[in-house]
């Protein structure tokens, strides 16, 4: 099997795992216990909290255990506009920004909350220009995301939030997608709140964090026990939070020496796909970019047939397909980029990651320029294209 | 997701090509949707389908469907080949994911629509058979729509 799909999720790396064992296993204790049993899994939940912290050149104590991207997406949203309704009730967000935001800040509309959409260039880049002309006295949160997971376009973070606290507005961003893969660093950017998830740099699924800077607005997200200094209760995962920082100390330690690799395999299977298949558009910005993303539309065919043909070639990859994405237009983000409907439909990510090496990349590519001209042979679209060209 | 017939439909489509010169051919769906079928017919003298080619841009489903409707309707007369519905595709290939009963009738749309061309080139009224909507796939959708 060759594997491709690291946007949507990654395989726990051995480091992580082996040290979440012992937290699933002899050392279970409630880490909330009094007795010295439970000392060893709060020291090592604190251990991970700093591990966390170093990633994003944050204070350990501004980083708060969540289930994942999607619970910090919506507390940062929600808990946001919670706590400062005083202030007012609007929100800037951007057209592609993962579901997790979005449909959070359409619950928000329905119950009066005013939303901006920032629009992305043909690259899918949010311009900070327009996100400070959307600024109001009653706007209250910022929300763009660090890199987007599928098209992998890295927004200019450090320009936006610089304008957010100018302009005295929360900024959050969701990084679920760019922790461990690209430097962040929350001071640098101004960043107030970032969302990310332990399962996309091979820790464990059902974990994440949001870090909240010191001193931020935001309402409780879960009421309950004293976890999480009361913000978000709930017994901790322990086991999940260790493989987490694990992990997150990991991705740091190799951020420099792994990344420029994937990237440069990244750039080698965009260059080869495009000089050797017909009728290609790359998405998303060819720098600004996550490492481990690659994605073309090919022209004249839809997505999912493509998907399964590469499947029973033994090779797990996605699409932003109607038929893959469950409803009847293709992704919001291709159609963000201003791509007509026909064109996102054959539409294909391919999410590399460490593992991933020069020979699979190969073997994709292979696969490709035999999938894709059967799929355009069965193409009535593409029949029509030949007589045109005729 | 799919049954082994879809499947083998989808792996091995039966009928994909043109038919230079064909009685009829039908196009129904739109690029915007995602589903578009070609269907081109051969039939002889006595209206029987001698002959029946596809090509569709669009999912397994679609493929597979449009790959089953053709082999149901080779060989049959123009009126048997009218009688071929979506629910007969989908059973003969054991059914569909829900989200996919449009492809279905796509298929059986892109053969009437093919079965209308005939007729008109020919100046033959074929009993029961509606002349083609545009843009089946969005009609059919009307109601999913948010």
């Amino acid at each position: 099997m060759i594997y491709m799909d690291n946007a949507a999720t990654t395989g726990l790396s051995e480091r992580a795992f082996e040290a979440m064992r012992p937290y699933m296993m002899e050392n279970f204790a409630n880490a909330a216990g009094t007795y010295s049993f439970a000392a060893k899994s709060s020291a090592a939940m604190e251990r991970a909290r700093g591990q966390i912290a170093k990633v994003i050149g944050a204070k350990a104590n501004e980083i708060f255990f969540t289930s994942g991207g999607t619970e910090s997406d919506n507390w940062a949203l929600k808990g946001v506009v919670e706590a400062n309704a005083a202030k007012g009730r609007h929100i800037i967000i951007s057209a592609i920004e993962h579901h997790a935001i979005l449909h959070s800040a359409d619950a928000l509309k329905k119950q009066g909350c005013e939303v901006t959409v920032m629009p992305v260039d043909a690259d899918g880049l949010v311009d900070p220009k327009t996100v400070e002309a959307a600024i109001r006295p009653d706007t209250v949160l910022i929300s763009i995301m660090a890199a987007n997971n599928e098209i992998g376009t890295v927004q200019p973070l450090e320009e936006i939030g610089e304008i957010a606290h100018r302009h005295g507005v929360i900024f959050h961003t969701d990084a679920v997608q760019a922790f461990g893969h690209i430097p962040l660093d929350v001071d640098k950017m101004h960043i107030d709140l970032l969302s990310a998830s332990a399962h996309k740099f091979h820790g464990p699924k059902g974990v994440g964090i949001l870090y909240i800077r010191r001193g931020t607005k935001i309402a409780v997200f879960m009421d309950g026990g004293a976890q999480e200094k009361r913000r978000r209760a709930g017994t901790s995962n322990v086991p999940g939070i260790v493989g987490m920082g694990e992990a997150a100390q990991a991705a740091m330690e190799e951020m420099e020496t792994a990344m420029p690799a994937v990237a440069a395999l990244r750039d080698y299977m965009i260059a080869r796909i495009e000089k050797e298949i017909p009728f290609v558009k790359v998405n998303g910005h060819r720098e600004k970019r996550l490492p481990g993303n690659v994605n073309v539309c090919f022209r004249f065919i839809e997505g999912e047939g493509m998907l399964m043909l590469l499947d029973a070639a033994g090779i797990c990859a996605s699409s932003g397909s109607a038929c893959t994405s469950g409803s009847l237009d293709p992704s919001h983000v291709l159609l963000a980029i201003g791509l007509p409907h026909e064109i996102a439909h054959g539409s294909l990510r391919l999410s590399i990651g460490e593992n991933t090496t020069r020979e699979q990349a190969d073997e994709v590519i292979e696969q490709l320029k035999v999938i894709i001209p059967r799929l355009r042979s069965m193409s009535p679209l593409y029949e029509d294209f030949v007589r045109t060209q005729a | 997701m799919y049954t082994e017939q879809v499947m083998d439909h989808f792996m091995h489509p039966r009928n994909v090509g043109e038919i230079e010169g064909a009685s009829g051919v039908g196009t129904v769906g739109n690029a915007k949707c995602g589903d578009i079928m070609r269907i081109y017919l051969d039939i002889d003298d006595d209206q029987i389908v001698r002959d029946a080619k596809f090509k569709t841009f669009g999912c397994g489903a679609a493929i597979a469907t449009s790959s089953m409707a053709t082999e149901m309707i080779i060989g049959k007369t123009v009126k048997e080949a009218l009688a071929v519905t979506n629910k007969a595709v989908m059973e003969a290939l054991g059914g569909l994911p829900p989200v996919k009963v449009h492809c279905s009738l796509l298929a059986e749309q892109a053969v009437h629509a093919a079965l209308w061309d005939y007729a008109q080139k020919n100046g033959i009224v074929i009993e029961g058979l509606e002349p083609p909507v545009d843009d089946v796939d969005e009609l059919e959708h009307e109601d999913e729509e948010e």
